[in-house]
């Protein structure tokens, strides 16, 4: 029996060790990619950043020189505030309105896939370069827009490039995307209980009631996913205002991305060293502004146990 | 008030509103679409002057540059078939060994794995930059298609995982005890269930690889490399601000390939993101 016993054992064990090693050999690509792709590389920019350094040439250490250097830039300060005026602005409009057509298309909407799918695909086609060039002829001044407006006899000029205006566009552009966050949103409402709301209804809470204190807080999750989510994409768009300032960030600065500033000092004008350091502060600030919707989500975001 | 409100919303006002706000959104793409068929002087004058339906911007679009656009389009679909075969090979490996088997280090890896999904990638792309430089791969396809081969798109990890550990696990212990190792439980009981999660991993990958502007412009440097938004970019910059009919009739040649697989795969498209939030 105890020799049965002992068999077992050493026989699990085995069994163990060997789905074990299994483990590992599976993960191979993954930890190979993580390792060369990911960690090495993060780490060698993190010192590069401390550096001068131009492709081909070997780094000269430089100390805080490129943080301390960002601070006089200013273009850093110029693309610092496109980039937070286009997240805060657009994120909080696309959420908006994801959730505004989501609850609508919610619940006994005849056509519901054909509407979700119609509305869905600007996300798939936004960050496109063709997209991009649309909006660029869309807002240009013979463009779609301008015409429209003006028949109604508004002047609107050419907002791509007016410097007033130029962001806008993007915003608009990303608000025009609101469908792949709409349909989280659209499975999020169908996880909560028809009962709870015909509860509310029968106590006597009309719609706007019963969307403010039933579907909202069971929401919440759903919205503070889209939110972290969306905040850290729109952190790093790039594309739309490439291609609609032929990748100057122009007119006058105006949508110059944090990203596409960080792609011309590092692969335009080769200073590595300095795009490294506004990559590492890239990195810092999404970090924080994720920490900090993770700390607020404690005092907004309902969890059902 | 309210209860009009409501009562407004949910008759048939409620589609005129939704069909018209679809139309808004849509109206741009057909805009596109209609002025990719008419003479430049056209669509300068709003598309009056009655000139027929015209295929004249495509066939000038397609061979204004020095390479022919069918180039583009033959580069980008290669790059993103042997992005997709990568993204399929490295997540579902890595997946299987998540979602299924016990190692030391396993639930660290796990967080690793988690915490690069939002990863800004500009913290990586210098050293990269260097790395591919170093081995002469600068103006090849590898920088593009490489990381796919090594996971490095863990979002698609994280979806597999999800999705394998739906499956029953009794399903793992039949196949222990008929004998099947790791890898035979793998490949024989474990990936032919999870088909609905690589078709998702698939349809992401082709659009995203599709529509992806930055890597191909870190990298890719002679037109006759260029993958499709490339192409079109150096087209704008080139002509096309000056022969707009071009310029739309090859964004929408651009467009028609992830507009056929939206059609295809819209199951897939909004099952994937309502599970896992993609993009």
């Amino acid at each position: 029996m105890a020799v049965a016993l002992e068999g077992l054992k050493t026989r699990q064990v085995s069994i163990e060790r060997r789905t074990g090693r299994a483990g590992y050999l599976f993960l191979i690509p993954w930890l190979l990619g993580v390792v060369l792709i990911t960690l090495v590389p993060m780490l060698a920019s993190l010192y590069l950043s401390f550096t001068n350094y131009r492709l081909g040439g070997t780094p000269e250490w430089a100390g805080l020189a490129n943080y301390r250097r960002m601070i006089s830039d200013p273009t850093f300060a110029a693309s610092a505030v496109v980039t937070a005026k286009y997240v805060f602005i657009s994120v909080p409009l696309q959420l908006g309105f994801a959730l505004l057509v989501a609850v609508t298309l919610n619940r006994g909407v005849r056509g519901l896939a054909l509407y979700r799918s119609v509305y869905y695909l600007p996300s798939l086609l936004g960050g496109s370069v063709a997209v991009a060039v649309l909006w660029r002829q869309l807002f240009s001044s013979d463009g779609l827009l301008p015409k429209l407006v003006g028949k109604v006899g508004i002047h609107m000029g050419s907002w791509i490039s007016d410097p007033a205006h130029a962001l806008d566009t993007l915003i608009v552009l990303h608000v025009w995307t609101f469908g792949s966050p709409m349909i989280i949103f659209l499975a999020g409402l169908r996880q909560i209980p028809e009962e709870l709301l015909e509860a509310a209804r029968v106590d006597g809470a009309n719609a706007i009631r019963r969307f403010l204190w039933v579907t909202l807080p069971l929401l919440s999750p759903v919205i503070f996913f889209n939110l972290v989510l969306q905040l850290i994409g729109a952190f790093q768009a790039f594309t739309p205002a490439y291609i609609i300032s032929s990748g100057t960030g122009g007119p006058a600065n105006s949508t110059l991305f944090y990203t596409l500033y960080l792609f011309q000092s590092g692969f335009q004008n080769f200073e590595m060293g300095y795009a490294s350091a506004l990559a590492w502060v890239l990195f810092v600030v999404i970090g924080m502004f994720t920490a900090v919707n993770f700390i607020a989500s404690r005092y907004w975001v309902h969890y059902e146990n | 008030m309210r209860t009009n409100l409501g009562r407004l919303l949910s008759g048939t006002w409620k589609h005129v509103l939704l069909i018209a706000f679809a139309v808004v959104m849509i109206y741009p793409l057909v805009w596109m679409l209609t002025r990719s068929f008419m003479p430049n002087k056209d669509i300068l004058t709003g598309g009056s002057s009655g000139s027929a339906f015209s295929f004249d911007n495509y066939i000038t679009g397609w061979s204004s540059l020095g390479v022919p656009f069918g180039r583009f389009l033959f580069n980008s679909m290669m790059v993103a078939i042997l992005c997709i075969v990568g993204n399929l090979i490295s997540c579902t490996l890595a997946a299987y060994a998540f979602a299924r088997l016990r190692f030391r280090f396993r639930g660290a890896m796990f967080a690793v794995m988690l915490a690069t999904i939002m990863l800004p990638f500009h913290v990586t792309i210098v050293p990269q930059y260097i790395l591919f430089n170093h081995f002469g791969l600068i103006n090849t396809y590898v920088p593009l298609i490489l990381p796919k081969f090594l996971g490095v798109e863990a979002f698609f990890i994280f979806l597999m995982v999800q999705f394998m550990r739906g499956l029953p696990t009794t399903l793992d212990d039949a196949a222990a005890i008929d004998g099947c190792g790791p890898l035979r439980t793998f490949w024989s009981v474990i990936l032919p269930l999870c088909t609905p999660a690589l078709g998702v991993t698939a349809v992401f990958t082709f659009i995203w690889t599709w529509n992806d502007f930055f890597t191909p412009l870190l990298y890719l440097n002679t037109p006759d490399k260029y993958t499709v938004p490339m192409g079109l970019s150096a087209f704008q910059d080139s002509t096309g601000l000056s022969n707009y009919g071009a310029l739309f009739a090859m964004s929408v040649v651009t467009l028609i390939p992830v507009f056929a697989v939206f059609l295809l795969a819209q199951k897939a498209l909004t099952q994937g993101i309502a599970t896992t939030g993609l993009k």
